[in-house]
């Protein structure tokens, strides 16, 4: 249990406990505002069981993953929507490191 | 072994107490026997990641290890297109599960209830928090509230120091004399769990403020913290995590889409755990809340009667079954009375419907606030007119809060029960109009 591994949260290098999720990674890279509501409210997880959605991110270049039951593996590579959309707003999405 | 079915395939939903157990009865009954759970881990949420395992999970997901049971992670139901077969997403593709005997054991979800802020970052469940901790999250120095409704508060409230976190108060709405009668019932419980809540009461007394609610949770983009409110009492406490769920309520959706019948929110089953619906059982929370005691004990005899019971329902019940099942169901009807104690002894408050303010969110994937509802008839016309229930969760979250907030039973669950990518329906589409073909998948990887 006490292995660590490096992941990657909106490409900034995260390292993490063997066996963390995904939301997790993200909680720990000091982000908890995973993604905006339709008006723009900051959400993070709710549930922490694939119920509420809120955790929803970008796993490896495949969007809307429930972040909460996906299992952190060596070189992960995470988007939070938010940082998507930040980037998304500057015109450069790019710069976000969440599209390859 | 078996009696007469050694090659009855059986499909388990849920890999908690209650689907563990159903797995391996019903392989010890000599049926093929396939479980599945979109979690990454089998246990369920109670016992993800525990720290450490409690016995009994350790034994069952030890045996479940070295057993044939076929265990599918990550995998998600999403429709049961025709009898006998199930279409699920398993790592992004699609799946298709036949089976003689379907047991549901999909567990149950947390009772979220708004109330101003509760949908800032850092608000979360109590099994919300629980699950993050067991995922890896460090909460050491972490302030964290623990509020709303139930023993889980109290177990909860007694892990979280594992993680580092401080409990500075844990806020259950019902009443002292409620929670007395409930102290009193536990004593019809099997196993370890009283006295895991005792220890609980003893470790946090001071802490422990029954009659009282969270009314406001304080931050910008990020909780700050939480006012809570006992009588005429109101008083605000910084922390980092708020904690706050209002009980179970079943995870029905599947049952429902195979037309099992549910009355007062739970799956209907008979004394084998067989549903109205054929060759569907049921075991665990969605048949009444009542814990990992009652789940496997349900667990236990749904796997053996989907196992061994004989086709034809006028056939007389094997004596194999019954000398089998004895145990199991000596312990159900010690749980069922438990299960009615914990029923009768948290019952919401009605001052949790005022707490949301009308620009208050109710529907979070949608944003529809409090406001939007009025004039609604029905969860079906807020739906409609409001996009109430439209989101992501598809209702699994506002459901049961309008349903207390406003009377609304939820209707209509409709395939797919989870969002899945476009490509996986189609895919599912095709598979379905190619009738030379109808399980192209049924088994991976044999």
């Amino acid at each position: 249990m006490s292995t660590s591994i490096e992941v990657f949260v909106n490409s900034a290098p995260v390292e993490v406990k063997a066996g963390s999720t995904a939301a997790v990674a993200i909680l720990v890279a000091g982000v908890d505002a995973f993604r905006l509501s339709p008006s723009g409210q900051p959400r993070g997880p709710l549930c922490g069981m694939g119920i509420c959605a809120e955790c929803r991110a970008t796993i490896d270049g495949v969007a809307n993953q429930y972040t909460c039951l996906r299992l952190c593996h060596p070189g992960m590579r995470i988007c939070t929507e938010v940082a998507a959309a930040g980037a998304g707003a500057r015109g450069d999405a790019r710069e976000s490191g969440c599209s390859e | 072994m078996s009696d007469l079915h050694p090659s009855r395939e059986i499909v388990v939903v849920g890999a908690g107490p209650a689907g563990l157990q159903a797995a391996l009865a019903a392989h010890d009954a000599g049926a093929r026997v396939t479980l599945v759970d979109a979690s990454p881990e089998a246990g369920g949420q109670i016992w993800r990641g525990g720290h450490p395992p409690s016995r009994i999970a350790a034994r069952l997901l030890g045996r479940l290890r070295d057993s044939p049971v076929q265990f599918l992670r990550g995998c998600t139901i999403v429709d049961a297109p025709k009898p006998g077969q199930l279409l699920a997403m398993h790592d992004g593709n699609p799946l298709w599960l036949s089976y003689h005997r379907l047991v549901l054991a999909t567990g149950a979800r947390e009772r979220f209830l708004p109330f101003p802020g509760w949908t800032l970052p850092n608000v979360l469940g109590v099994g919300g928090i629980q699950a993050l901790a067991k995922g890896g999250l460090d909460l050491a120095g972490k302030r964290v509230v623990v509020a709303g409704s139930g023993p889980l508060l109290l177990s909860v409230a007694a892990s979280l120091p594992l993680y580092g976190a401080q409990v500075p108060v844990i806020a259950e709405q019902a009443s002292l004399s409620h929670l007395v009668r409930f102290a009193l019932g536990l004593r019809y419980l099997p196993g370890k769990i009283p006295e895991a809540l005792q220890l609980a009461w003893r470790l946090q007394p001071l802490r422990f403020q029954a009659a009282t609610y969270p009314v406001r949770a304080h931050g910008d983009m990020r909780l700050t913290a939480v006012t809570l409110r006992s009588a005429d009492r109101e008083w605000t406490v910084d922390c980092d995590y708020l904690a706050c769920a209002f009980g179970f309520v079943p995870n029905l959706e599947l049952a429902e889409l195979l037309g099992c019948t549910v009355r007062e929110g739970f799956v209907v089953v008979d004394n084998w755990q067989q549903t109205t619906a054929p060759d569907v059982y049921c075991a665990g929370e969605p048949t009444g809340i009542g814990g990992a005691e009652k789940a496997m004990a349900e667990g236990a005899v749904a796997g053996l009667a989907a196992a061994l019971l004989p086709e034809d329902a006028n056939s007389p019940v094997s004596r194999n079954l019954h000398s089998q099942a004895a145990p199991h169901l000596a312990r159900r009807a010690r749980c069922h009375h438990f299960a009615q104690v914990l029923e009768r002894s948290f019952p919401l408050r009605p001052e949790l419907r005022d707490l949301p303010l009308p620009e208050t969110t109710v529907c979070r994937c949608e944003d529809v606030p409090l406001i939007h509802l009025e004039g609604c008839s029905s969860w079906r016309d807020a739906k409609l007119q409001r996009r109430l229930g439209m989101g992501h969760c598809q209702g699994r979250v506002c459901g049961a809060a309008t349903e207390f907030l406003l009377g609304w039973p939820m209707q209509s669950v409709r395939p797919p029960l989870s969002p899945v990518p476009v490509r996986l329906l189609a895919a599912a589409a095709l598979a379905k109009a190619d009738d030379s073909n109808p399980h192209p998948q049924t088994r991976p990887g044999q």
